[in-house]
């Protein structure tokens, strides 16, 4: 009983630090853009279909996918953030939502049309195969190297937002964004680099995640709305809230695979509901 | 005048031809609506590659039948009961359609059946797979044509008991089909002498993790891990299975295992597994004939539930030609009548209750060194005969006299 509970624990651990590293980059679009930013499962299915085509056209392997993918997905960002987004700034974020929530839609669209449904596996790195036996389980190495690559990425991320110089301005910049253009900074620049880092985050937990899932034009659509009920839950635009929830989530999540299956979907909802009703800025947010 | 007139009583008789052939052919036309999962989760083993097998029978049939136009038309049930009943109502009411095929996903068949039986028209089954569908729901205007839980679960479940696989437990989607297929299997497999140790029913679709499952699965020490789950849930468990290092002890028994699927997971992932199946494109000179036409239109090989809607369609287009209507009840009788044989289905009949019955194959996924081409992905280890193969014909359903 108590094996199969830290199995159990140990497996939400890993999926919660995968919610983290996805609702990071939601969190940071949200707190200093003012975006909800509905593109994010589709961004993430890019990044791990990047990876798919570079290894099946190109023959490019993992590691050089878990950089350049994101690159190259961020890059889409950044167009995006200067064709579209640009436009909505200061207009309710309701515009924001749809604009994005459409471009998801044309994206997976698109791709379910070129390569069907069920999709294509994508293999897990040599370095990376096999496993550790803990007794109570057997740990996949890979999924090891999630664990510790997303808290890696995510705790580096809140420091640089939270604690450096550069973070100081784009904090600034979502206060008052005319001030800090006063102050030489250029803030568009600014903001097209973070919609660009976002976007780059999604896709960099996309190129994590093709060796455990299909890599299929769907994989984001059933993953969005969990990350952003753990958005919701953290406090939106929190960053410390969205990685702190995105492992609780998984965490309570793996609970509830163990005592109640089938309401494992559910559960993640209901959390969200509680929340609100408690607290409605969400766990680590603050009432504006 | 004498022109004109002659020339009204030539267009009278004409008309009035017309007119004694009209009631055979009802609307003049008959229309085929294939109505399936055209864009989710079962899209690559029926949707598009459904409506063109229809297609295909259509012309293979010469496009006419009894001298009318066959018309083929198709529409995406997203997986959602109330739209299909509400696609269904509008195609019988408003676009004169005679038959509906394909309603991959129980739920949808099961509520699409009753308005086709209120309406008095066909509907040709091939994905769907729960039993109650010619058990107690059954209907006079109802054909179950490719497969069903029933006959997957004995083909998989009793060969795998035999040879050892005697405890089991079950990874099951938590809807109608799933839980209808674990049934169906525990049964048979309780009956062949082996033991059901437990079972996780998963959220589906929206459950992508599956190593709690297997967690739990592996905790209870069943030799035999069986899916009963399909598509994508079907997929990403089998990855994961093979990742947590569960099937170096253990063994997964697919119980709705698609071509499909094994052509994205790939054979080293694959390999080994047993699963049973309607159709196999490589199986004899006919199958392959006709999947390579079907190969050169969808560039994939055919699913068993695409092969049985071409068979379904073009059974129902020479029921309507022998029996020279449309009608429904006269084209049911005689769809029930006529034996089945083709390149899908050998020695195939249609019981009262409405399930068509044939053989079925228990194979065996190839080992990456044995597959020389292609979509080379099946060894065939046993035809199962039609009369094994599925249920007798159940009591359950009211159609059946006693």
């Amino acid at each position: 009983m108590i094996q199969a509970l830290s199995g159990q624990l140990l497996l939400g651990l890993i999926n919660g630090s995968f919610y983290a590293l996805l609702s990071l980059g939601l969190a940071i679009i949200f707190g200093l853009l003012d975006v909800v930013n509905f593109a994010h499962g589709a961004q993430y299915m890019l990044g791990a279909f990047l990876a798919w085509m570079g290894l099946s056209y190109l023959g490019i392997g993992y590691w050089w996918a878990l950089l350049l993918s994101p690159l190259v997905v961020g890059a889409t960002g950044l167009v995006i953030e200067r064709v579209f987004l640009r436009r909505l700034q200061g207009l309710d974020n309701l515009y924001g939502l749809l604009l994005t929530f459409g471009l998801a839609l044309i994206i997976e669209g698109l791709f379910h049309h070129a390569f069907g449904n069920s999709g294509s596996p994508y293999p897990v790195p040599e370095l990376l195969r096999g496993g550790f036996d803990l007794g109570f389980m057997y740990l996949p190495k890979y999924r090891a190297w999630v664990v510790v690559v997303s808290l890696a990425v995510s705790l580096g991320s809140w420091f640089v937002i939270e604690k450096t110089r550069l973070g100081a301005y784009l904090r600034a910049g979502t206060e008052n964004p005319k001030l800090l253009q006063a102050f030489g900074v250029n803030v568009p620049v600014m903001f097209m680099l973070t919609y660009g880092f976002g976007v780059a985050l999604a896709a960099f937990a996309g190129v994590m995640a093709a060796p455990i899932y299909q890599v299929t034009p769907m994989m984001g659509s059933s993953l969005i709305m969990v990350v952003f009920a753990v958005v919701v839950i953290g406090g939106m635009g929190s960053i410390l809230g969205s990685i702190v929830t995105g492992i609780g989530v998984g965490l309570v999540e793996g609970l509830t695979k163990f005592i109640w299956p089938e309401a494992a979907s559910v559960v993640v909802f209901l959390l969200m509901a509680i929340v609100l009703l408690v607290r409605p800025a969400g766990l680590f947010g603050r009432q504006k | 005048m004498k022109i004109r007139l002659a020339f009204a009583a030539a267009l009278l008789l004409a008309a009035g031809t017309a007119l004694a052939a009209d009631p055979k052919v009802s609307d003049d036309v008959v229309k085929i609506g294939v109505l399936t999962d055209m864009t989710g989760y079962y899209s690559d083993l029926s949707g598009a590659g459904s409506l063109e097998a229809a297609r295909m029978a259509a012309e293979d049939f010469g496009g006419k039948v009894l001298g009318k136009p066959i018309v083929v038309i198709g529409a995406d049930h997203q997986l959602k009961a109330d739209v299909a009943s509400t696609v269904a109502r509008k195609w019988f009411d408003e676009e004169k359609v005679d038959a509906i095929v394909d309603l991959v996903s129980s739920s949808t068949a099961l509520a699409v059946m009753p308005v086709a039986a209120e309406k008095k028209r066909i509907t040709l089954l091939s994905g769907p797979g729960t039993t109650a569908i010619t058990g107690d729901k059954c209907t006079p205007y109802n054909f179950h044509w490719t497969y069903n839980n029933w006959a997957l679960a004995n083909g998989t479940g009793r060969e795998v008991v035999k040879q050892g696989g005697t405890t089991w437990y079950f990874l099951t989607a938590d809807y109608v089909f799933g839980k209808s297929l674990e049934e169906d299997t525990a049964n048979v497999v309780k009956a062949a002498g082996g033991k059901v140790l437990g079972a996780s029913r998963h959220p589906s679709p929206g459950t992508t993790d599956f190593s709690s499952f297997l967690l739990q699965a592996q905790a209870s020490g069943a030799k035999i891990i069986g899916l009963a789950n399909a598509g994508a849930d079907t997929i990403n468990a089998i990855k994961q299975a093979n990742e947590f290092g569960i099937t170096k002890k253990q063994n997964l028994a697919g119980l709705l295992v698609f071509i499909s699927d094994i052509n994205s997971l790939g054979l080293p992932t694959a390999k080994g597994m047993y699963l049973t199946t309607a159709f196999y494109w490589d199986r004899d000179d006919a199958s392959r004939k006709w999947s390579k036409r079907f190969f050169d239109k969808m560039k994939k090989m055919p699913t068993m539930v695409q092969a049985g809607v071409y068979s379904a369609v073009t059974h129902y287009l020479k029921a309507i030609q022998a029996s020279g209507t449309d009608a429904p009840d006269a084209v049911a009788a005689k769809m029930r009548e006529t034996p089945v044989n083709d390149f899908f289905a050998t020695n195939g009949r249609i019981g009262p209750d409405g399930l068509h019955r044939h053989d079925m194959y228990l194979v065996q996924v190839k080992d990456p060194s044995e597959s020389k081409y292609p979509w080379d992905y099946y060894k065939i280890a046993k035809v199962i005969p039609a009369a094994e193969a599925f249920p007798p014909v159940s009591d359950k359903c009211p159609l059946v006299k006693k």
